[in-house]
């Protein structure tokens, strides 16, 4: 076959494109290849095939899409981890003359993989997931306002994980960090396929992200139960609604940034590059623009699980719900005005610098508040331990540490001596690690009964809170040490031998942290088998305050037979404390929107444009580009989008419901 | 029963209902006016950026043509006015769907597509001269911005009239119903929203720079 | 009895499809926003195309007013713009993206002025 030929067919994929000439690569692939050949070949066995696309993968309930966010989010967290520990490990043995056994070129791919992984594809779906479970049930709606696209949202992001995942066995990965900036991911510097990988991963996944925030806050703003007024809303649900304002102003800026950036890739633009009039300090400038709310998406509904788990666990209404609100919204403006912080060091001078400087520190001042109002809801209550309220407390006191050491960031010239560092290092990790995913894992703890109807067991939960919090501290504290010693960040070898101790005891932290989340899946594992003797029977296990608790455990496709009335903040436990009783007849047939499998079409098609546009495969580009066209114009010929669930079924499951609270002496 | 006896601030005993028993089912598409605004803002500030970036590189000539050299302003006043033209042949089309006038809609639609068409074909037209000219969009920060700002609007009207005709062919099909009132509904906001980036485009970047 | 309740309850929920029309134009409105726009950007393309102002800052100021002033003629007569519609929620998330905009775009400038000044190599800089 002629040149020309392969070319047209194949675009730049060839052969050699396989990294068949990397051992660790093949292997990972091999181990892939089996477990996932394994897994198909056991939900085949089982015949659950019909069962996933029907009940799972078309559907449009958001209790359904929130699961698989964080089932993708977790899938993808063993992923990133084991970037995490290739790193940690190389840095740990790379002295004395050593090079470690990764080369630079393997290297850069991951820690930028590491980066893009754990930010797009764990913490932004277990975030989305958990808004996207426990948003409608705590407004006392029965889905969100627009539940195809909720569906649409999660299968884009999913797309956008596919794609990370086949860099690493098709071509490779971008070399330039998680933002790749310009020059380096221009097309001089970066002409292999890596940036284009990361280019349209993001696109296709922001998508996603972008039209879950439209939808999320349209839900909250349209679809609240009647009496439930703004400031009735329950915490998390505030925190929620600012999270996605801030994912709908956001992400549009990533969008743009990443279009031009490909511009430059693709047709030779001169937006970022060092000749006809480019200037990569502007990439730098939006890309940040971007990237501060981006962490405040990260963080805020991490902050409306605390104040949840707070109240519920101290048995108290959350001290100065009025102050978390405004402290919320202050946050949700403020993330706008601090987003130079990020690049002191590229020489807008004093004046900017100051004025960035300033507002960087005002922002932290409504969190402090919010950490004080945490304080005086555990003040006088009746505390109890259990895992959500464990993940809690580790969040303050890590959290705290973090942030203070952001402000000290926030002056310039500390940032001068510190920025790139190992301690710059330290501090995103300490405020997402102790802020986000502690945040996640409480959330986890506390609603996962509410999901599965069990609770998860407590002794593994206990041993992962353990390791992750121990294994947290040895991985990151000596990272603020080599920061402030000036070692610089992204680093592949050292030469000065007294700085391997603390790289080893990183690496040994590094190791509690992999134990914790062994321990993490275990007490899924475990719980699952135990589930009879962990179930939750009454719907409420921890004596909830909000509407969520008000239904069974899981509850049923439409979640309430009747839309609660609310009258006070705190409605699920207004509800207990006037007594309220429940209806037992009187159902009616509920309207409900019926699934589909466009989503899924779409996201599939999407893998296909994007993976056609990486390898310059211009057919398969034109012709899957006027696939997703032709599919998405014919699912809005489809009309008849919804059914009624019949009165017998309604009856059916709340009646088994009646019976279960009567056994609980309900 | 749900309801129960309470006192109130007047020592009336009135009965407080937790649930809606009876709820009156929630006419579909509720939530949709306000989630396509939401939409609209995060494509508004889209176009914030490529303004952005056409400000900060609009100046970046790297030796080549400047907005003066290019820039033909008479053609960009028809173009305006194709654009114009299109919003308010739109605006009838949607008083006759209020006034369920089917045929008279269907044909301002036809109009308001030909003028979004004029308007395309004359943008298309001063690109392809542009590019000819040796200005196309890898010339120099400045064109980058030039053709991204001005060329993404462009896409955003292609969009536009693609989603008119599929519109067109369901209402053919469905009628005037609700569901289609709402996408016309949408269509007008999309397409008005686009004139008033087109106000920004036509000022910032025409005539501003003709000014330089 | 408790129906009177649940209705009155309704009455602060989020909303329904009847009670909070968007509202629509009138064949009048219409027109006079159309012909209010025609005139709005015919002005400042004289301005422009004459050279109407010696200076360019003023004409530049004066193109930009005019600019402004036509996109609230379209937001009030083409998009129908309302503190009411939505309960005041499309109103808000204008005002919010127009902060927005702002930001980025006078921020962007005001930084990227900044490092052009002090960090373009000197080349660049003779070409600007």
């Amino acid at each position: 076959m002629n040149d020309t030929l392969l070319k047209t067919i194949f675009g730049r994929l060839t052969l050699e494109s396989l990294p068949l000439h990397e051992p660790i690569v093949v292997a990972t692939f091999a181990m892939v290849a089996i477990g996932g050949l394994g897994l198909v070949a056991a939900l085949t066995y089982f015949k659950v095939w019909g069962y996933l696309w029907n009940q799972w993968f078309t559907s449009v309930d958001h209790k359904k899409i929130g699961i698989m966010y964080i089932i993708l989010a977790i899938v993808m967290l063993l992923r990133g981890f084991s970037d995490a520990i290739m790193m940690r490990a190389q840095q740990a043995m790379a002295f004395n003359g050593s090079e470690g056994y990764l080369t630079a070129h393997h290297y850069d791919q991951v820690f930028t993989a590491h980066g893009v992984i754990m930010i797009f594809f764990v913490a932004m779906p277990l975030v989305t997931g958990l808004m996207n479970y426990v948003v409608p049930l705590q407004i006392g709606a029965r889905d969100v306002s627009f539940p195809f696209l909720n569906n649409f949202s999660f299968w884009m992001t999913a797309a956008g994980a596919v794609i990370v995942m086949m860099s690493l066995f098709i071509g490779e990965f971008a070399r330039t960090g998680w933002l790749a900036m310009p020059p380096l991911s221009g097309l001089a510097y970066s002409p292999d396929v890596g940036v284009d990988y990361y280019i349209w991963a993001l696109q296709i996944a922001g998508i996603g992200t972008l039209l879950s925030g439209v939808n999320l806050v349209a839900t909250i703003v349209k679809m609240r139960a009647p009496g439930m007024t703004m400031m009735k809303m329950p915490i998390f649900t505030w925190t929620s609604l600012c999270t996605n304002i801030l994912i709908v102003a956001a992400f549009p800026v990533l969008t743009a940034v990443l279009a031009m950036l490909s511009l430059d890739r693709y047709i030779g633009t001169a937006f970022f590059t060092n000749d006809s009039g480019g200037n990569p300090m502007m990439y730098v400038n939006l890309i940040w623009i971007w990237g501060h709310p981006e962490v405040y998406i990260l963080v805020l509904p991490a902050f409306g699980i605390f104040s949840e788990v707070t109240s519920t666990f101290s048995g108290k209404r959350l001290f100065g719900y009025s102050s978390m609100v405004y402290a919320t919204l202050v946050i949700t403006i403020l993330a706008y005005l601090v987003w130079l912080h990020h690049f002191f060091t590229m020489g807008s001078g004093a004046s900017v610098n100051s004025f960035f400087g300033i507002t960087t520190m005002i922002i932290s001042i409504p969190t402090g508040a919010k950490i004080f109002n945490w304080l005086f809801t555990m003040y006088k209550g009746r505390i109890r331990f259990e895992l959500p309220m464990m993940w809690t407390i580790a969040f303050m006191v890590t959290f705290t540490i973090g942030g203070m050491t952001g402000v000290l960031l926030a002056v310039p010239p500390a940032d001068f001596v510190l920025h790139n560092s190992l301690f710059l290092v330290a501090h995103f990790h300490n405020v997402i690690i102790g802020g986000t995913l502690f945040g996640m894992f409480a959330g986890i703890n506390y609603w996962f009964p509410k999901a599965f109807g069990f609770k998860l067991n407590e002794t593994w939960g206990k041993i992962s809170f353990w390791c992750w919090v121990v294994g947290f501290y040895f991985a990151f504290m000596p990272l603020y040490v080599l920061g402030l010693m000036g070692v610089t960040r992204r680093m592949r070898y050292f030469d000065d031998p007294n700085l391997q101790i603390w790289f080893v005891i990183a690496a040994f932290g590094a190791a509690l942290i992999a134990a914790g989340i062994g321990a993490f899946l275990m007490q899924i594992f475990v719980s699952i088998r135990n589930r009879e003797k962990l179930a939750d029977l009454t719907g409420d296990p921890w004596n909830g305050r909000t509407l969520e608790w008000a239904t069974s455990s899981p509850p049923p496709d439409y979640n309430f037979a009747f839309t609660p009335i609310v009258h006070d903040l705190d409605a699920w436990y207004d509800m207990k404390e006037r007594k309220a009783v429940r209806p037992v007849s009187g159902f009616k047939a509920i309207h409900m929107p019926s699934g589909t499998g466009t989503g899924v079409v779409l996201a599939g098609l999407s893998v296909a444009f994007g993976f056609a546009m990486i390898w310059y495969i211009w057919w398969l580009a034109g012709l899957t580009l006027v696939g997703i066209f032709a599919t998405a114009i014919f699912h809005t010929f489809n009309y008849k989008r919804d059914f009624h669930i019949p009165v017998e079924d309604v009856i059916a499951s709340e009646d088994a419901r009646t019976r279960q609270l009567a056994t609980q002496g309900a | 029963m749900s309801a129960i006896p309470m006192k109130d601030g007047l020592n009336e005993t009135k009965p407080v209902s937790f649930y809606d028993l009876d709820e009156h089912e929630h006419p579909d598409g509720g939530s949709t006016m306000l989630g396509f605004w939401m939409y609209l803002m995060s494509d508004c500030l889209i176009f914030a950026v490529l303004f952005a970036a056409y400000a900060v590189l609009g100046n970046s000539y790297a030796g080549g043509p400047s907005p003066k050299e290019i820039f033909e302003l008479p053609l960009v006043a028809v173009n305006t006015a194709m654009l114009l033209f299109s919003s308010i042949t739109y605006g009838f089309a949607m008083l006759s769907m209020e006034e369920g006038r089917q045929r008279i809609m269907q044909m301002w639609l036809v109009f308001t597509g030909l003028f979004g068409l004029a308007f395309l074909s004359i943008e298309m037209y001063e690109f392809a001269t542009l590019i000819h000219e040796g200005a196309g969009p890898t010339r120099s920060a400045f064109l980058s911005s030039f053709f991204t700002l001005v060329g993404t609007h462009g896409l955003h009207v292609t969009m536009g009239l693609i989603w008119l005709v599929t519109l067109m062919v369901q209402v053919q099909k469905h009628g005037l119903i609700a569901a289609n009132k709402r996408r016309l509904m949408c269509l007008s906001m999309f397409w008005h929203f686009l004139d008033v980036i087109w106000i920004g485009v036509f000022t910032f970047v025409y005539l501003m720079g003709t000014l330089r | 009895m408790s129906d009177t309740h649940a209705h009155d309850a309704h009455a602060d929920h989020g909303d329904h499809g009847h009670g909070d029309h968007a509202s629509h134009g009138t064949r009048g409105s219409y027109i006079k926003g159309f012909f209010l726009s025609v005139i709005l950007t015919a002005i400042p393309f004289w301005i422009v195309m004459t050279d109407a102002f010696k200076d360019p800052s003023t004409a530049a100021l004066v193109v930009m007013v005019f600019a402004v002033a036509q996109i609230v003629v379209h937001m009030i007569y083409f998009l129908h713009m309302s503190g009411k519609s939505e309960g005041g929620w499309t109103m808000m998330a204008l005002i919010f993206t127009i902060i927005l905009v702002v930001i980025t775009l006078s921020g962007s400038i005001w930084v990227m002025y900044h490092m052009n000044t002090n960090m373009m190599p000197m080349q660049a800089a003779a070409d600007m």
